[in-house]
Formats: structure tokens, sequence, C-alpha cells
């Protein structure tokens, strides 16, 4: 084949842009704008045959899977809520680090009845509270789930805490851990398949560089 | 809830129709391919729409349970599904109607149906299409099923089209070895699934399995590449796996050889991790992907006694593909049938009625004008006419200024 083949990698705007940066610096890649002050969605970078896409978080795992990109950094909370197949999942970056929790009220998850829990994950809290046993009726909310309970929406709350100062300030407690999460590196199984000398060298790249070396791809 | 008003047109999600030209391509296609597989030897079958359930779940197993659509059976009380799959249809054919141990080839070409859209463009009812091969157990049937399909995608004017070859029988003798119980197989099963190269570490490291065991099922997942490169790669890293994973990788190369030989330029590609399908494949699997699509467009592989349920256990490998996605994907021009035609006029002339007959039988498409129709010849597509000239009928070219 002529050329470098071409990559196209998602990434989401915020802490895992940022995070993600350094990364991609380590391995060559610099990106030509700042998406914070861009309002391009696609971003070219100083490798000509690699360019940047920049969408939503919970979308990076769709445009992969479909190939609209062929890898991608999402969270492993997303990750998890997302129930295709043909992603790859081969590394964890180690960045945009934060635990999926269960909060509430102290002692919210103990009442009679049945457990009313709101929160963004709904795959993630139905399979966990499933596999504890526990019966509980979850509600699709998109965002400020620190209200539901306040406002008497639902019982607790499962959502992704970082420093847990948010739960704090509107007087919730963290009651059960679910899982640690990380940003990982996604790739597409076409793309693995199709373009697998980039990818894989891509892929090594990056590993060297979490373990903090320098490696151009 | 009763369709609103202005959106009685509106089909259900996922449920596509074809309409002019691509229909016509779909059936162009749909004949081409059934020529092909005849000229092959593969025998045409026309399973049922509809079926059993338990019939019709067989062997796939839970795979197509949630993707079939299920009805009551009025006079037996019995569920029935509608076929998300042929190919349980065309292995309970095999196995229960066509006597004789020799190999069997049977080919079909049919409208399924999704609960859900699936990998094939977000379809629910995609045509599939599709061969198999019962009654012969070794690699040279796996070559002749998978050149078939590159064939199909050869006519299908597919280009640079990619295979993804594995076998899941290497999986399923390290596993064995391992001896993992089922609630392990199927957490490794899925990490595997998925290449999480950091969670298959941390579950291999709290396992209590002998060691060469956990190298190996770790080593799996990096035993991707070109052909020629994986499989040395393979029998060095999975030399304690025993005598069926050595049998696999013989068998891995003597397919990918096969294939080559027969279809030089073929770009193959190992992936001793990929397990799509493990519940019924017993061997050789492999999928075919073209650049810019990025789910695969055919699959196919071994799924040894899948016919035993219906009482007889044979060897089985076939492949299966969605023509809508081929037409979709080819290059292949529009059909012929529609480019020309010949506009005839409306009248009681036996003469007319006797060439008109003539020129369809000689494969024209003839469109005679109704009275008082609004539109012109040209907007149906001719591009000639019939007249009358000294009381002959000929063909002329359309006169558009008239």
């Amino acid at each position: 084949m002529a050329g470098p083949q071409n990559l196209t990698i998602a990434l989401s705007k915020g802490r895992i842009f940022k995070d993600t940066l350094p990364l991609l610096e380590r391995v060559g890649i610099r990106p030509s704008d700042d998406p914070d002050t861009s309002r391009k969605l696609i971003l070219d970078t100083n490798e000509p045959h690699i360019k940047l896409v920049i969408i939503r978080a919970s979308d990076v795992p769709t445009y992969v899977e479909y190939g609209a990109a062929d890898l991608g950094v999402a969270g492993k909370d997303v990750l998890m809520e997302h129930s295709g197949e043909g992603l790859y999942e081969p590394l964890d970056l180690g960045i945009a680090r934060c635990r999926l929790m269960v909060a509430g009220r102290p002692g919210a998850a103990d009442g009679p009845g049945r457990l009313r829990v709101a929160t963004k994950y709904v795959h993630s809290a139905r399979a966990f509270f499933a596999a504890k046993g526990v019966q509980a009726e979850v509600i699709k909310l998109y965002g400020s789930m620190e209200l539901a309970p306040i406002v008497g929406l639902a019982d607790c709350i499962v959502d992704v805490v970082d420093t847990g100062n948010t739960l704090k300030a509107n007087g919730l407690v963290p009651l059960e851990h679910m899982a640690d999460i990380s940003s990982r590196l996604v790739v597409n199984r076409a793309s693995m398949k199709m373009k697998h000398e980039a990818v894989k060298r891509f892929i090594a790249a990056m590993r060297d560089a979490v373990a903090g070396g320098t490696e151009e791809v | 809830m009763a369709a609103r008003d202005g959106e009685r047109w509106l089909l259900p999600v996922g449920i596509e129709e074809l309409l002019p030209p691509q229909a016509a391509r779909l059936e162009t296609l749909r004949r081409a391919l059934a020529d092909l597989y005849h000229r092959w030897g593969y025998d045409l079958v026309a399973p049922p729409f509809i079926e059993y359930l338990d019939s019709l779940l067989t062997g796939t197993g839970n795979d197509l349970d949630l993707q079939t659509f299920k009805v009551t059976d009025q006079l037996t009380g019995r569920l029935m599904g509608v076929r998300a799959d042929m190919t349980p249809q065309v292995a309970r054919i095999d196995a229960h109607h066509l006597a004789g141990e020799g190999p069997v080839r049977l080919c079909y070409l049919g409208e399924v149906l999704y609960t859900r859209p699936d990998d094939f463009a977000g379809s629910r009812n995609p045509f599939q299409a599709g061969a198999e091969l019962y009654g012969h157990g070794g690699a040279e049937s796996d070559i002749e099923v998978l050149t078939l399909l590159l064939e199909t995608l050869r006519l299908s004017r597919v280009d640079d089209v990619h295979v993804d070859v594995g076998h899941v029988g290497i999986y399923r003798a390290l596993a064995r070895q391992a001896g993992l119980d089922e609630s392990a197989e199927r957490v490794l099963f899925d990490t595997l699934q998925r290449k999480a190269l950091p969670e298959l570490d941390a579950f291999l490291a709290e396992l209590e399995i002998p060691a060469a065991s956990r190298r190996m099922l770790d080593g799996l997942v990096d035993l991707n590449g070109a052909a020629e490169e994986v499989l040395p790669q393979a029998r060095e890293s999975l030399a304690h796996g025993g005598p069926e994973v050595m049998a696999a990788l013989d068998d891995l190369a003597t397919v990918s050889r096969g294939v080559v030989e027969r279809m030089p330029g073929v770009s193959l590609y190992f992936d001793l991790a990929e397990l799509r399908g493990y519940n019924y494949h017993t061997g050789i699997v492999f999928a075919a992907f073209v650049p810019g699509h990025g789910r695969e467009i055919a699959r196919g592989g071994r799924y040894d006694d899948i016919g035993r349920v219906f009482g007889r256990a044979r060897p089985a490998t076939g492949f299966s593909t969605d023509l809508k996605t081929l037409i979709l994907l080819s290059r292949a021009e529009s059909p012929p049938a529609t480019v020309g035609a010949i506009r005839a006029p409306w009248t009681g002339d036996a003469g007319l009625h006797a060439h008109i007959a003539r020129l369809r039988a000689g494969g024209e498409r003839v469109i005679q004008e109704l009275p008082g129709q609004a539109g012109n010849a040209a907007e149906a597509g001719c591009d000639r006419e019939l007249v009358q000239r000294s009381g002959e009928w000929q063909v002329v070219p359309l006169d558009v200024a008239g």
C-alpha cells in the first residue's frame, strides 16, 4: 500500500481531550486547532494521515463501532453502557480516572419497598442491582443526578464520582463502589483488520506513551 | 397506536423496501448468484419464511433467539418464528430430507427478518444469500466455500475485499485444557471478544490455572495480522497447546494457501482471538470487510453436527451475506434492461400486436402509450418508438420534438 494508512481518532471535548493530548504529543501527534476555541468538528494534525473528530463522550463508541472513526478514546463508564459488538478495547490509557458509585442520603438504599435509582448509566445500574439480588426501578436522567434524591424523585443515584464534592454539597454520601473508571483506547473491528499495520503501530506507541516512553508513529 | 394522518406511508424502523432501479439491481444480482451457485454444483432450496421456533433456533442457540420474531400458531398452540437466518433451516433440510452420505451442496436466496437492526447498516429485513456444504470435514470444503464467497463478492462487483480468518477450535481447546468452569469461560470469552487486554491480564492473574495455559490464553489476543506473520508466531507461542491446537493451525495454513492459490491477490488477515458465532461454530470462521464500511459484509465458517437434533450429525461449512448491502457497495452499473425502451401507440392494429410480441420475445422493453395518458415517452424511459410507415411497423429513434 502506498503511503501511511489514514486514521481517524474520535475524542470528546473536555477532560478526555485534555488528558489525551499529552499522550498524543508523546507519540508525535499534535492537533492544528484547539477544540475549545475552534468550531471545527474535524481537526487536522501535524501528521497528514491522522485526523481527530470531536464528538460527545457518549457518542464515541457508536462512531467507532460503525467505522466513522477508526479509533477513539472513551471512558469505561460509557463503554459499560454501550451494548454493541464490533469494538475492541485494547488499552487502558489510565486517564480521566474516577469511580462509578451508588450515592444517596445516608441509609437511602435500606428503605422498604422497591428501590428507585436515578442515573445516566441505566444498563450498569440495572446489572449491578440485579447481581446483588435487589429489584430496582431505574429512572433515566441526563444530568444533575444529585438533585433526584433531594426532591424525592429517587432513593439513590448511580453516577461517576471524582472528588465527591458535588455529593457533599448536596448532602449525599457515597454508598457503594461499583467500578473504577478510566479511559480506554477503542478500535473499530474492521479497521483493526483492514488497517492493521497502522492501527497496531498506533496502539503500541500509545502503550509506550502510557508507560511513560516516547515513540513516534 | 394508529398512524397519524400524513404518516401512513411510514415504514417501521429498519424495514426497507427497494424502489426502481435498486430493486432491479437486487434482482439482477440475485439471478446472477443463483446461476453462479448452480455452476458450482449447489442446489437451490427455498425454506419457508416461518416455521416452528424450536427447529429454527436449533444449533445457533441463544444467538438468534432475541433476533427472531415469534407468533403463536393458531392451529397447534406452538410458537413459530420468522426466520432471522436461513442457515438452520438449510441444515434441517440436509439432515432430514436429503439422504446419502456424500457431500450435499445447497444454496439459498431470500429475505430474513430481525427483531432489531443488526450490523447490516441497521436493516431489519436483509436479503440473505448463502451456500452450505455438508458431509465433508476437511479443510478442502472450507477452501471451497470461502472461495465461493470471494467469487460471490467479485461477481457483485464489490472491490478491495479483506478476509478475516480465525479458528474457534483454538480457544475452545485452550479453555478446556485450563479447566475453566462455565462462568469463567464466559467472562474470558467476552474479554477476548473486546480484546480488552487490561481486563484480560487482571482476570487471568486471578484464575488458578497452569502457567502455560495462562500464557497461551493471554497471547491469543496478540495473534492477529497478516497470515504469513501470524502463523509462525502462533506455532511458537501455542507450542504447548496440544494436538487439537496444532491441527487447527494446520487447517488455517491449508485454507489460506488454498484460497490464495485460487484467488491470487486476496487480502487475508488472521485473528486467532476472533470468536464470533462461537456458540455454534466448530472450526474455521471467516468474515469479509471492505474499506469505508465499518462492519463485516459477509461471514461464515464450519459448524459441524448442527443437524444432530434433526437425526443426522454431519460436518458442515458455509457462508452467508446480504444482497442489499452488496448492491450498495457494488460498482456495477444499473441493469441494461432499464436503460432503453420502445414506445408503441395504442391501436387495434393486429400487425402492431404481432410486432410488439416479437420485440418482447426478443428481449426488448416495449411500453404502449395509453389513450389520453399524461407524460410522454421520453419520461417513461423510451429511446425509440414503433411507427407505421407505408403500412409496415418499424422501430425508429424517438422523435423527441414530436
